[in-house]
């Protein structure tokens, strides 16, 4: 049983609410920051623990907090992250779901400790539900004392705002967000100037993902050093993975960093393996953006070590045998799941997702697409592969923000593991035309278990 | 609103009507307006665009996109250029319910384009149409954030997950039975803004 | 100061300068294309990637070269950078990509586009792209409109450097045209049916880098390097009044603004000047204007110039290069 820090209270009933949260220790936390510690202690205890961003980069979040710029007059923002939008994430769903009062207090703290009196949490549009949890415990927060005016009497001032996004993958990159934020397209910007100099509102803004906020609580409540032996080398904590695809138990859990990927894949504390019994074939193990793993990889490095999930170990071997953590977004491909047809769909994701801002992603992310659909719909022909290849290679590393790459990953790492299968969509399009993909029927997992929901709060809305 | 220019546009259908929101939501308008920094007031148009969409008729019309250019005092291109970029907004007419059933990765590799399927047949409309009762629309949309519940598809603010055809038979039916009940006020979203 | 060495030119420049503003201080082979950037224009750049250059050695300071190549139009220079361009495969290579990527949905339409001559991306392409194409799907495709009585949009030659939308957010007062949809489905439009009538609105013809935006009033007149570019200036209580005049014998053809080595307008002027003056009698001609751009394409054939050349299309004809 691996270490929880994050969900261990989800299981209490009315753990979204206000009182049930307070009652089991929560806003103590906010409490003991607030009234025992300077900022800078704070940042330096979340420097201390290691804590590196949870929603993909992965980087450090005490250095990033370190950047702000202090010596502006202008006021400093705080702005959470919570456009969940990379296909095979919901993790922060979940958190808000159960519960949100972590995020709330996480908020508090953070805010506190960067010097922010004003802080928005940006919810991707289709949230709905979500907006409303939130918005729910920002007013009971508000009601008891933990946001608005000289909190628990002290001189801070904070307000929180739930920002509502409107439909755009893109906006989860941090400068397209706060483009939204400002009202406006979510075209990510050219950095530099970085946020932490000149973000919302030109001013000083520091943009952290809803898991990477609420681990902010246990860290201050534990401390940093407490917090960093959690994990392994400098992946320190646990973190959410959200499991998908064809595996028994989907869901999200936390892992201690460092589990192995063979216990996370099979025991029945955690995905339970494959569903209806049937064979790897591959994993993606952070996100759609990260590279695809084929089965003889995901447990084991190319070195025949065991592959643990760490932000190292899943890097292991760079790109030719390794892939990525991500942002922890586990997707799981039995053995007669189409690789081609997956990665045509991902492109087709990212094609729709482009702001269409610089050219290499506007129109590479289009060209991919059309390319990967005809080879699917067996009207591809060999020189196809490569000119995918080449032109995946040629978006990489060449836009302005990540997606150029998260686009091209996908499609670079699905010929170089499975090659075999798009010669075969080459060779035999009677073949492929008549295959029917991804039927319900087929995939329907058996032994769902139910989803943990707060039934309450959805009724209310 | 005198627009003074000659309109003339696909989707450009005059409301007829002067297009405004009831008292009661401006205020929350203006409360939303008040959140952010003195000159900044066009943070407020992607909530706003929201509640016009819901409270002016489901869909963004010319007309109540000139409507809220005018209420954050800025250029109506500015909200044509946001509208447009982001899925949410719908610039043409729906349904009462709009259907987006997810279609990425996940959902698509368990059985999320069969139910897409499953539907067009079920309502008997296309992909991106509208029943002809004016009730269901059915959209094909990029990834709901639900993965580990897929299939799924979100209907108006609801989300829908594990889908069988048995569960939208059932959702459909409800949905049908109740279309001619006047929406409980407290269930709109815009109240859930505060 | 700062020092920075470009392709092993070195220069000094104050603090704040983009590697391309220091490359066209040092001029010559060594500048970068920019098909988005404009000097003129804040907040333009970054979005076309033709301008990107590897950065071999990041500053005196920090010598670590950079992970990824860098837009240099808007990376500032730092003390005892190094950065490669021309000297550079990396660099050529992902040029050629990138015009690539501009043309797949690009129409290929020269012969009956009015930019052809002095379009920029057909240099580009001559200078850097491939002469067959690997893109075989459809390309996008979108209606002509007219922007009002005097601008041509059209659509489909556009490469979405959003240098008409910074004009007119930056020159005019309120701004009708700007980037709707996204993705490779962006378009440049009004929405509704709309007429750009600001005084100044004419600008957006001059800044496009491509024949997106033409001039309605010159349509298919004549091809550009039939006409002779002439400076010449009126009293105009809206503008400069300085121009340059596309004429052929005694006729206007067209009026533009002047444009310097880099394509650039020196002066922004009015509609009235640009449209509505098309008598040699309006204006006051000072002579031929010398265009010193670092290319010129001239009937059927295309030349590139050594550094410093200066062209003068009237007092001397392009020599065809020898084969």
């Amino acid at each position: 049983m691996g270490r929880k820090i994050l969900l261990d209270k989800v299981h209490i009933p009315g753990i979204s609410t206000f009182k049930v949260y307070r009652d089991n220790g929560g806003y103590t936390t906010a409490e003991k920051a607030l009234k025992t510690m300077l900022p800078a202690e704070i940042t330096e205890e979340v420097k201390k623990s290691g804590l590196r961003g949870r929603g993909g980069a992965g980087f450090p979040t005490g250095m990033k907090w370190s950047f702000l710029d202090t010596r502006s007059n202008n006021p400093r923002y705080l702005v959470c992250n919570a456009d969940e939008s990379e296909p095979g994430t919901f993790k922060d769903r979940y958190l808000i779901d159960n519960i949100p009062h972590l995020l709330i207090e996480g908020l508090i703290i953070s805010s506190f400790a960067l010097g922010a009196n004003t802080t928005f949490i940006y919810v991707r549009g289709e949230f709905k539900p979500q907006i409303g949890i939130l918005n729910r415990a920002i007013r009971e927060a508000y009601e008891n004392g933990f946001l608005g005016k000289n909190i628990l009497g002290t001189t801070y001032s904070l307000d929180i705002y739930v920002q509502s996004g409107a439909g755009a993958y893109i906006c989860g990159e941090e400068t397209a967000l706060l483009e939204s934020l400002e009202g406006k397209r979510g075209n990510p910007r050219l950095k530099p100037p970085f946020p932490a100099v000149k973000g919302l509102y030109d001013c000083p803004t520091v943009v952290n993902n809803v898991e990477t906020l609420a681990t902010v609580v246990p860290i201050i409540s534990m401390g940093g050093d407490e917090y960093a032996k959690i994990g392994v080398g400098r992946s320190t904590g646990t973190k959410l993975m959200s499991a998908c695809g064809h595996i028994k138990n989907p869901g999200v859990y936390e892992i201690e960093l460092g589990l192995s990927m063979e216990e996370f894949l099979y025991s029945n504390e955690y995905c339970g393996g494959i569903a209806n019994d049937k064979k790897l074939k591959a994993v993606i193990p952070g996100g759609s953006s990260v590279p695809i793993l084929p089965a003889h990889l995901v447990t084991l490095t190319a070195q025949n070590t065991s592959r643990s999930i760490s932000y190292e170990s899943l890097s292991d071997g760079g790109f030719q045998s390794g892939s990525m953590l991500g942002s922890g977004g586990f997707i799981v491909f039995d053995e007669d799941a189409c690789i081609v047809r997956n990665t045509w769909n991902f492109s087709r994701f990212y094609h729709h997702e482009s702001c269409g801002q610089c050219s290499p992603c506007r129109e590479g992310t289009g060209w991919l697409e059309k390319v990967l659909h005809r080879i699917e719909n067996g009207e591809g022909r060999m020189k196809d592969i490569d000119l995918l290849d080449s032109v995946a290679k040629k978006i990489e590393g060449n836009t302005i923000c990540p997606l150029g790459d998260a686009a091209a990953w996908p499609v670079n790492s699905a010929i170089r593991h499975f090659r075999h299968e798009f010669e075969f969509h080459i060779e035999h399009p009677d073949i492929v035309k008549n295959i029917k993909h991804g039927s319900l029927e087929k995939y329907r997992t058996k032994n769902t278990k139910p989803r943990t929901k707060n039934t309450e709060i959805t009724e209310s809305l | 609103m005198a627009l003074g220019y000659n309109i003339d546009h696909k989707l450009y259908q005059p409301e007829g009507k002067e297009v405004r929101f009831t008292d009661e939501v401006l205020e929350k308008v203006k409360k939303i307006i008040a959140r952010y920094p003195e000159g900044r007031q066009k943070s407020a148009l992607l909530p706003v665009l929201h509640i016009a969409q819901e409270e002016l008729g489901g869909h963004l019309s010319v007309d109540v996109m000139n409507y809220v250019a005018q209420l954050l005092n800025i250029q109506p291109i500015e909200v044509y250029e946001v509208a447009t970029f982001y899925t949410q907004y719908y610039l043409e007419k729906t349904g009462k319910y709009v259907i987006e059933v997810c279609r990425t990765g996940p959902c698509a590799m368990c059985g999320g384009e069969d139910i897409a399927d499953y539907l067009e047949r079920k309502l008997n409309i296309k992909t991106d149409e509208t029943t002809a009762d004016g009730l269901f629309t059915l959209r094909r949309v990029e990834c709901l954030g639900a993965c580990g519940y897929a299939p799924v598809m979100q209907i108006n603010t609801e989300f829908y997950e594990f889908l069988t055809q048995e569960k939208i038979d059932q959702t459909i039916e409800n949905l049908r039975a109740r279309a001619n009940e006047e929406k409980p006020k407290d269930s709109k979203w815009v109240e859930k803004f505060f | 100061m700062l020092k920075i060495t470009i392709d092993g030119h070195s220069t000094e420049v104050e603090e704040g300068t983009t590697i391309l503003q220091a490359a066209r201080k040092i001029g010559g082979e060594i500048v970068p294309p920019a098909m988005c950037y404009y000097s003129k224009l804040k907040g333009s750049g970054g979005k076309c990637r033709t301008c990107l250059v590897k950065v071999s050695k990041g500053s005196e300071k920090d010598p670590r070269p950079m992970p990824k190549l860098v837009a240099s139009c808007s990376t500032p220079v730092q003390d005892g950078m190094e950065v490669q361009n021309i000297t550079s495969p990396e660099v050529l290579e992902t040029r050629k990509a990138i015009v690539e990527f501009l043309l797949i949905n690009h129409p290929l339409d020269c012969p009956v586009c009015d930019q052809a001559g002095e379009c920029d991306l057909q240099d580009l392409s001559f200078e850097h792209g491939v002469d067959t194409s690997r893109f075989e799907e459809g390309k996008r495709e979108f209606d002509q409109i007219d922007i009002g009585e005097n601008i041509k949009l059209h659509m489909n030659r556009c490469i979405l450097c959003y240098r008409c939308v910074y004009t007119v957010n930056q020159i005019t007062d309120g701004r009708i045209h700007g980037v709707l949809y996204r993705g490779d489905a962006s378009e440049i439009s009004t929405f509704i049916q709309n007429a750009i009538t600001n005084d100044f609105s004419g600008n957006v013809i001059d800044v496009c880098p491509v024949g997106a935006l033409t001039d309605r009033s010159f349509r298919f007149k004549s091809r550009v390097w039939f006409t002779r570019p002439m400076d010449a200036h009126r009293d105009c209580p809206k503008c400069s009044g300085k121009v340059t005049l596309w004429m052929s014998a005694n006729d206007i053809y067209r009026v533009t603004a002047r444009k310097d080595e880099f394509n650039e307008v020196e002066e922004f002027i009015c509609n009235e000047c640009r449209f509505e003056k098309k008598n040699a009698e309006d204006w006051i001609i000072e002579g031929p204007r010398t265009i010193t751009r670092t290319s010129i394409i001239s009937v059927n054939h295309y030349q590139k110039l050594k550094q410093g050349s200066i062209i003068n299309p009237v007092a001397k004809k392009i020599e065809k290069p020898s084969e």
